[in-house]
């Protein structure tokens, strides 16, 4: 990390700047990240300063308007996400030992991914579902803001040297197989398995601005809402229990709760430590 | 609940320069002790909040908040997301997430690249606190070996806040310290015990 010279001066109305922004890019992109929470956005908006050599943040809004290829850059810097496939295993183990054999009453079932971000999640669930014999019944649905995350994830390509991970959470997850039963290794990625994606649709679709598309059995979101202030917490829990169908799920992230949401009483927490929830 | 001085005091006192909202504390390799001592230190009545990052490996479950609890008088427990920071509450940064301060004083997680190879990170936490509480911050760096909070200091210290930095050669691991101090410098360079002592006093300083 480059280190820089800032003086509070130059920081007097970061935040200022900042909401002017996001508001710029919303009226000219009609992306909407005015109600994320401030603090992330302050430093990723920062390193896309460096980025893009802009000493101030109105510096780099003007670029990012006149010249929509910073905005298509600017995005992966405001929607930048770290997962791996199966992110806590603990919450797979618990899909597989509390929700599937629920779900696997259903004669078809709907999932939903919410913000699936670089597709890991994605995959691990076909591959869970695969396991569970539900593929070829389940349409997944996954969803998120960045066209560009979305390629990937419906690309399926990852880098060899993340695979070790993804194959040991795989294992604590439940996993009945090897990972490597799911993908091709060249030497420098591994590519998942194509038909595990024959039920799964890539949709760019926003927490903040859209509505509900589709009744389903199941969301997951996780590490999504931790990115967002509490109206637009609240706005997009609402669009899960829209969405979900009486008695469907909810997983969240390991430390995210509905607590703080109007819409808590609206679920039961079936698996406290897991984050899973289902409507009333 | 607990007041010791029998004086009666204002519950909004006018702002004064010196007046501690939050201590943030940040501690890596020997941190789970170095922090304990510090913690023991606290009386009961002490006002700032205080919110924590030890760096240890990523696992679901943090044991930090049940080894600190039974050496600390104030209520200890992991930050939760987007919940509002208290006075007389000491706060730490669940495992694998980074841990901010929002303008309106409640926590935000992230779960951004790893800084400075860490996640929780402490410059991540001490830039967005220096950003919430400006002058009415502490940060404090304890030992460590890497350069984690160096750069959070610095932006505390240039936002008015005040800097406490373990002295290096009594740290467990001198690195993180004398990186802070570099960077950064310190209104304060102490030693654990001596630290304890200012850190357990501030609240004292405040209301007298």
């Amino acid at each position: 990390m480059a280190a820089q010279v800032i003086t509070a001066e130059a920081h007097a109305d970061f935040d200022g700047e900042l909401a002017r922004l996001l508001e710029a890019i919303y009226s000219t992109y009609q992306h909407d990240f005015r109600h994320y929470a401030i603090a992330s956005l302050r430093r990723r908006v920062t390193l896309a300063m460096s980025r893009f050599q802009c000493e101030t943040v109105t510096q780099l809004q003007e670029r990012v308007i006149r010249e929509p290829e910073v905005f298509a850059q600017m995005l992966q810097y405001l929607t930048v996400q770290v997962s791996e496939m199966f992110r806590d295993p603990g919450y797979f183990k618990a899909l597989r030992l509390q929700v599937i054999p629920v779900l696997k009453t259903y004669p078809s079932v709907k999932i939903w991914i919410a913000g699936c971000s670089t597709g890991e999640e994605v995959w691990s669930f076909a591959i869970m579902l695969a396991e569970e014999g539900m593929l070829e019944r389940a349409v997944v649905y996954a969803s998120d803001i960045n066209p560009d995350a979305l390629k990937t994830a419906a690309a399926g390509v990852y880098a060899l040297n993340r695979v070790a991970q993804f194959s040991t959470n795989y294992l604590e997850g439940g996993g009945t197989g090897s990972l490597s039963d799911y993908y091709h290794a060249n030497s420098k990625s591994v590519v998942f398995d194509r038909a595990l994606k024959r039920q799964v649709l890539f949709a760019d679709h926003s927490l903040a601005t859209d509505t509900v598309f589709s009744e389903v059995h199941f969301v997951s979101c996780r590490n999504v809402l931790i990115y967002f202030d509490k109206p637009l917490l609240d706005r997009a829990v609402g669009l899960f229990r829209e969405a979900l169908v009486r008695r469907g799920y909810l997983g969240l992230g390991a430390r995210e709760s509905l607590r703080l949401t109007s819409h808590g009483s609206a679920f039961v927490e079936i698996a406290r430590t897991q984050r899973v929830y289902q409507k009333c | 609940m607990l007041s010791a001085p029998a004086a009666p005091q204002p519950m909004q006192a006018a702002p004064q320069h010196d007046h501690v909202e939050a201590v943030v504390i940040g501690a890596s390799a020997g941190g789970i002790e170095a922090v304990s001592i510090l913690l023991s230190a606290l009386p009961k009545d002490f006002a700032p909040a205080v919110i924590i990052v030890i760096h240890v490996p990523a696992t679901n479950n943090s044991l930090l908040v049940e080894v600190m609890q039974p050496r600390c008088a104030l209520p200890v427990s992991e930050a939760n997301d987007k919940e509002s920071v208290r006075g007389g509450v000491v706060y730490i940064a669940p495992p694998a997430y980074h841990l901010l301060v929002e303008p309106d004083h409640s926590f935000a997680l992230s779960v951004d690249p790893p800084v400075n190879y860490s996640r929780p990170s402490i410059d991540v936490l001490f830039e967005s606190a220096a950003y919430a509480y400006r002058e009415r911050l502490l940060g404090i760096v304890l030992t460590g070996a890497n350069a984690d909070g160096a750069e959070g200091l610095a932006r505390i210290r240039t936002f008015g806040g005040k800097g406490w930095v373990q002295q290096p050669d009594t740290a467990v691991a001198s690195m993180m310290p004398a990186s802070a101090i570099e960077r950064a410098g310190a209104d304060q360079i102490l030693s654990l015990p001596a630290m304890a002592a200012e850190l357990a006093g501030l609240q004292a300083a405040q209301t007298s």
